[in-house]
């Protein structure tokens, strides 16, 4: 595995009274593509969360090169060098696409530069001027993403992406991310749909009930589809 | 020019510039609001108190350090704002979890507060603000002061500059996105609690900005603010709070309403807002330009 | 609310105890000073009907209060008719005004119910400034008293007066309680926590907050027209702006929604600024001190947090305190 970039220990996550997270642990390498399986409740969305800060009742260890952020508030996390794209997209209607892209602000030199970010999403230049939410889904998850990508965070948190899409935007949406993992962004992904998940990912963490209960590389999925489909109920 | 339905054209373009006055203050407070509400939650009830400190400020500072208007004009606005700052910091901060209801307790205490303090230092009597420009134009149909013209074109200046800084700069982006989802906005970088707090400073510098302006106009006085805060909530439920231009238009529209009510049935123009916002409640519940609930 | 806290016989003993001083006080307390603190106290619980049973704070109950102050004055003395009837005017008159400031005021929720109320007291109290029968800022002088029930009750001693006051403050505190413990108040109630829920379920939210809104600006009718009857005048105060955030404030020093709080903050408050009467605008100055307190650090008021303390000694230190809010 290449350097660890995030090095999550014994995390553990709160919501108001409600225990979520009871000691979540895993690591992802510079450049790699992750991804968090499990089902609906399993404490994915919440360990994104955690980490970025936006659960702010957490115990134990969130290092980002070596850096420990729990304690910290989420725009301090940010400011390290990650970005999030949340499950429901988070569109900001009262600004038009252009604004939306450009609202998250630098945190590190090295970003995409909006040129580069329409070369890759064509219908957003269309749009540049629509209201944000005037878009269709597949054009608001590209945004969501794209605007993460100006930025210069080198690690990106992507919350199930493909979810709700049809299939070709979900296969478009497959091209981009290994594009983005081909530029040298590491990347943690949540997602229900495995399919796509293991055609993308180096790694597996699955998780159950607020814990991470396995492990399985890009390599060790056909081996164990049964296994996995045990986990995931499907 | 002819009579109009028997009113003389003095009386009636008399009354319409004193609307439009009104309407100009009407604007610049109920923007403030508008500002403050959309990303603390908090219907600044001390909106009033905080109007009255602009314009003693510049009447002190007039009267101590012989500061111009035209320089209390940017420093009492600065002053009031930090002010204002302090106020979120040590105290509003705390309560944004709550219901909004113990936002509008908290500012209504302090307005008790602030106004109490200033009418027991300096009385309830009022003080003269010199006119800055004095003198006027005689425009044929009526006469002009130089000052009261001023007001007016002042107003729309802040408030169109309000309009642009909000919907047009990068500032305003993410105020804009900060009132929709600061959760987000936070996780993107940006430190959202220090941009509610200058959000705050923002609104109370405007409040105290129409102070100053009012100050030559209106006696200078701790409870000049008391009823106005009350009629700037009507026009606030009238426009709803959701859109700046809806803020701007409602503000000025109402001051021009209730110029010409005083000028066609003179005893209800003190109520002819609040009329105004039984029907808009019948009609429009939302508010002229607010989005439903 | 109290009554939970205690065993049946303590009850007993407490409410023994209140009945005695009750009826005994007007013997060691000035009697109008009692008269004025139950009609504010009745204000209270009527202001806090509508908070803590419908979820709705008006910041307007003074037009109530006062209107109904002015009603009373002048069917009783431009009228020269018997004070029963200035009551009966006061209430329904505030009622009918309740009618209509409640049928708009409850198209908005939250935050805009409360500026809603606030516009609409104030233009009353604009009203009330240039309306000849107020006698604007002179106000309503000299409603002399008259007997009640044609004759029977004199009512020049303060001390006769007091007990047909306290009885108007039972009468009202009464039907507040019926109220709350009826099968309208329990709907009001589901109303309030879950709307959705209970416009799900085919309760017409709307209604049953109008009949909530009208039931407490008539009580409040019927506290502002006893204290014209106490004092023998109305005036302008009584419809300010400064009148509906001091009925806030009671509710709040006592406790939102528990019954008795509002009627022990009226005292508080009452008491407080007969003693600060002296110092003029300070009033105002410790009353928006202690709105600013109460929101900071005692949101649950003096019977709230007594009532806390008093669960949390007798619970011991295994059981937390129940979560308030």
């Amino acid at each position: 595995m290449a350097e660890t970039l995030l090095k999550v220990e014994g995390l553990q996550a709160w919501y108001g009274e409600s225990h979520i997270l009871h000691g979540v642990g895993f690591e992802i390498g510079r450049g790699e593509l992750v991804t968090l399986l499990g089902r609906n409740g399993a404490g994915k969305t919440t360990t994104l969360k955690s980490v970025m800060g936006i659960v702010e009742k957490r115990t134990g260890s969130v290092t980002f090169e070596g850096k420990e952020t729990v304690g910290q508030p989420s725009d301090s996390i940010a400011r390290l060098g990650l970005a999030y794209c949340p499950e429901e997209r988070g569109i900001f209607s009262s600004l038009n696409v252009e604004e939306n892209l450009l609202l998250p602000p630098m945190v590190r030199p090295g970003g995409m530069s909006l040129g580069e970010i329409y070369q890759l999403f064509p219908n957003l230049q269309e749009r540049r001027r629509s209201q944000g939410t005037k878009l269709s889904g597949g054009e608001q998850q590209m945004l969501a993403i794209g605007r993460i990508l100006r930025t210069g965070a080198n690690l990106l948190l992507l919350d199930e992406p493909t979810e709700g899409l049809a299939p070709v935007i979900v296969q478009r949406i497959g091209e981009i991310i290994r594009q983005l993992k081909g530029r040298g962004f590491t990347i943690l992904l949540v997602e229900q749909n495995f399919h796509f998940a293991a055609a993308v990912a180096d790694r597996h963490y699955i998780m159950e009930d607020g814990h991470v209960v396995d492990i399985m590389t890009a390599g060790d999925v056909k081996q164990n589809i049964g296994k996995l489909q045990a986990y995931l109920g499907v | 020019m002819f009579e109009l339905i028997g009113i003389p054209p003095q009386a009636l373009f008399g009354q319409l510039l004193l609307g439009l006055i009104n309407g100009a203050f009407y604007a610049m407070l109920s923007l403030g609001l508008a500002v403050i509400f959309g990303m603390l939650n908090v219907i600044n009830f001390t909106h009033g108190a905080q109007y009255m400190m602009g314009a003693f400020a510049a009447w002190l500072m007039l009267g101590i350090l012989d500061v111009p208007f035209w320089a209390s004009l940017v420093l009492a606005p600065i002053l009031v704002g930090l002010f204002g700052v302090v106020l979120e910091r040590v105290m509003l901060k705390r309560i944004y979890h709550l219901d909004h209801l113990y936002g509008f307790l908290l500012t209504f205490g302090l307005a008790l507060v602030i106004e109490g303090l200033f009418q027991w230092k300096w009385g309830s009597s009022g003080a003269p603000y010199p006119n800055p420009i004095p003198g006027g134009y005689n425009l044929g149909f009526m006469f002009m002061p130089t000052y009261r013209g001023f007001v007016v074109l002042a107003a729309l200046v802040i408030c169109l500059a309000t309009w642009y800084g909000i919907e047009r700069t990068k500032l305003g982006a993410y105020l804009r996105a900060a009132t929709e989802n600061p959760t987000l906005v936070r996780a993107f970088g940006i430190n959202v609690p220090r941009l509610i707090t200058l959000t705050y400073g923002l609104g109370v510098g405007l409040a105290a900005l129409a102070g100053v302006l009012a100050a030559p106009i209106q006696q200078v006085s701790a409870l000049m603010g008391t009823n106005l805060v009350l009629v700037v909530f009507a026009v606030v439920v009238i426009g709803g709070m959701g859109s700046i231009m809806g803020s701007i238009v409602t503000g000025f529209g109402l001051g021009l309403i209730e110029g010409l009510t005083k000028v066609f049935y003179p005893p209800a123009s003190n109520t002819v807002i609040f009329v105004v916002m039984a029907l808009v409640l019948l009609i429009k519940p939302a508010g002229l330009f607010g989005q439903t609930k | 609310m109290v009554g939970q806290m205690m065993t049946p016989s303590q009850g007993m003993i407490v409410a023994a105890a209140v009945a005695v001083l009750a009826l005994a006080a007007p013997w060691f307390a000035y009697p109008v000073f009692l008269m004025t603190a139950l009609c504010f106290a009745l204000f209270a619980c009527a202001f806090n009907l509508l908070l803590g049973y419908a979820g709705l704070m008006s910041f307007g109950h003074a037009m109530f209060f006062g209107m109904a102050g002015y009603f009373y004055g002048h069917v009783v003395k431009a009228w020269d008719m018997p004070p029963e009837l200035g009551l009966l005017a006061g209430v329904g008159g505030a009622a009918l005004l309740g009618l209509v400031t409640g049928a708009l005021a409850i198209r908005r929720q939250g935050i805009y119910f409360a500026m809603i109320t606030l516009a609409f007291a104030q233009m009353v109290y604009f009203f009330c400034i240039q309306a000849p029968f107020t006698h604007g800022e002179d106000g309503l002088q000299g409603i002399v008293r008259k007997p009640l029930l044609g004759g029977l009750i004199p009512t020049k001693d303060d001390r006769v007066l007091y007990y047909v006051v306290l009885a108007i403050f039972l009468f009202g505190y009464g039907a507040i309680y019926r109220f709350i413990h009826s099968p309208f108040g329990q709907v009001l109630k589901a109303i309030r926590d879950n709307e959705q829920r209970a416009l799900s379920l085919g309760y017409e939210a709307d209604r049953y907050k109008l009949l909530a809104f009208v039931l407490s600006a008539a009580l409040a009718g019927l506290a502002g027209a006893t204290k014209a009857m106490v004092l023998q005048f109305a005036t302008l105060t009584d419809v300010s702006a400064a009148m509906s955030g001091e009925v806030v404030l009671m509710a709040l020093v006592g406790g939102l929604g528990t019954i008795i709080g509002p009627v022990i903050g009226a005292f508080i408050i009452i008491t407080m600024q007969n003693y600060l009467a002296a110092t003029g605008e300070f009033v105002l100055v410790i009353q928006g001190v202690i709105f600013v307190v109460i929101v900071m650090a005692f949101r649950k008021g003096v019977v709230g947090e007594f009532s806390e303390w008093w669960k949390a000694r007798r619970s011991g230190p295994r059981e937390r305190p129940a979560a308030a809010d």
